[in-house]
């Protein structure tokens, strides 16, 4: 049940992970942050089996600070989502495949254009303009579908991502302890506060 | 689809999870060369896995031969990769679609997941929506179409196929590829 979310705007991409830290039915922490930073403009998200997760998004996080410093440039939110997904795809052939799905957000240093990247365990890649993941996508994406357009403000995503929340809310039978929401903008990436305590009255 | 000196290729646009659709811009045909066209329905990760792998082969080739690759040497390519991949396949079937470098002949072929090839003069088809895809090529085709009225006829046979089938549409891209000329053209289709 862990929620991840993505929208773009305008001029920005939301990311926004649930905080519960689950496992079986338990819930260990819940104030868990499922994001790493990539570099200066781009942001992942990550879910899966345990272990998996942090490991490989710290490997990708490693290997996009190394090209930063090697290269005294950092590489564009497409050029990491790309890398990314030949790794999984090597990955997925192996002896023991990394099972992590991805929401990959960023701005383009140079164009300034938002993107977000859709990427799940099998290596499948899309770019979209919003995305979410596992059960997530059942609620949100249909909400979405009729409340998003392209040239959006950040208010208006804010807004956007209460609606989806708001429905997860509503109807996933486990609390997922609220969500961390960044934003990623040409200017950097940014926490925004999130209201975790809003109760949502079901239906 | 083959037509008088051309040939055409089209697809779908859309990527889904079973019935959940994720996105409606994954456009299926790759482009290798001038007149060589690439089609691959399947399992997503496959399609961007194997586009990718071609991409690498036809520049190594290129390089290598100072040329760009002929459709007939493509698909031999394609076959061999394939079954290169026979215990453990990737699971896709591709089509080839292009123009002859030296005689101008059209040339289309399709492929199952292990590279066996399927030549033919008229259509290939490939994908969830193949029954349908099969139906409408067969009583729409007919031999030597010029190039307008095969972009008609594989649009009207791709658009009413996927409309039929509730895996496939979200919109759709056709290549019609004459000797010196290759149009590109985005269909919208039918939006659910």
């Amino acid at each position: 049940m862990e929620v991840l979310l993505g929208i773009t705007g305008k001029d920005f991409t939301l990311i926004a992970a649930s905080k519960a830290a689950m496992r079986g039915a338990t819930i260990l922490k819940a104030s868990d942050d499922k994001t790493r930073q990539l570099n200066k403009h781009t942001l992942m998200a990550f879910s899966g089996e345990a272990g998996d997760t942090v490991q490989f998004a710290e490997y990708i996080q490693a290997n996009s600070q190394l090209y930063s410093m090697r290269n005294e440039t950092d590489l564009s939110p497409s050029a990491l989502a790309h890398f990314v997904r030949g790794e999984l795809a090597s990955s997925l052939r192996s002896r023991k495949p990394y099972n992590v799905n991805l929401l990959l957000g960023g701005v383009d240093p140079i164009t300034h254009k938002p993107s977000l990247y859709w990427l799940d365990y099998l290596a499948s890649l899309a770019p979209v303009p919003y995305a979410a993941h596992g059960y997530a996508q059942y609620y949100c994406l249909s909400i979405l579908d009729k409340h998003h357009h392209p040239d959006i403000t950040l208010e208006q995503g804010l807004k956007l991502l209460d609606l989806c929340t708001d429905e997860l809310k509503r109807r996933l039978p486990i609390d997922f302890k609220g969500m961390v929401v960044k934003v990623v903008t040409k200017d950097g990436i940014e926490e925004k506060p999130f209201d975790d305590d809003k109760v949502v009255k079901s239906a | 689809m083959v037509g008088k000196d051309c040939v055409a290729i089209a697809c779908d646009l859309r990527l889904g999870l079973q019935a959940l659709t994720v996105s409606n811009n994954f456009p299926k045909i790759f482009q290798y060369g001038d007149n060589v066209f690439l089609g691959l329905t399947g399992l997503a990760t496959d399609v961007s896995t194997v586009s990718d792998l071609f991409r690498y082969k036809v520049n190594m080739y290129r390089l290598r031969e100072e040329r760009n690759i002929a459709p007939r040497t493509f698909a031999n390519l394609v076959s061999s990769s394939l079954y290169e991949r026979r215990f453990g396949p990737y699971f896709v079937s591709p089509v080839v679609a292009g123009l002859d470098p030296k005689t101008g002949q059209p040339f289309i072929c399709g492929f199952d997941s292990i590279g066996c090839i399927d030549f033919a003069k008229d259509f290939i088809v490939s994908g969830t929506a193949t029954e349908q895809l099969f139906g409408m090529c067969e009583s729409l085709w007919e031999p030597d179409l010029g190039p307008d009225a095969l972009f008609e006829t594989i649009s009207q046979a791709l658009l009413n196929a996927v409309d039929r089938d509730a895996l496939s549409g979200w919109g759709a891209h056709v290549y019609i590829i004459e000797k010196d000329k290759v149009t590109k053209r985005l269909l919208k289709g039918r939006q659910d």
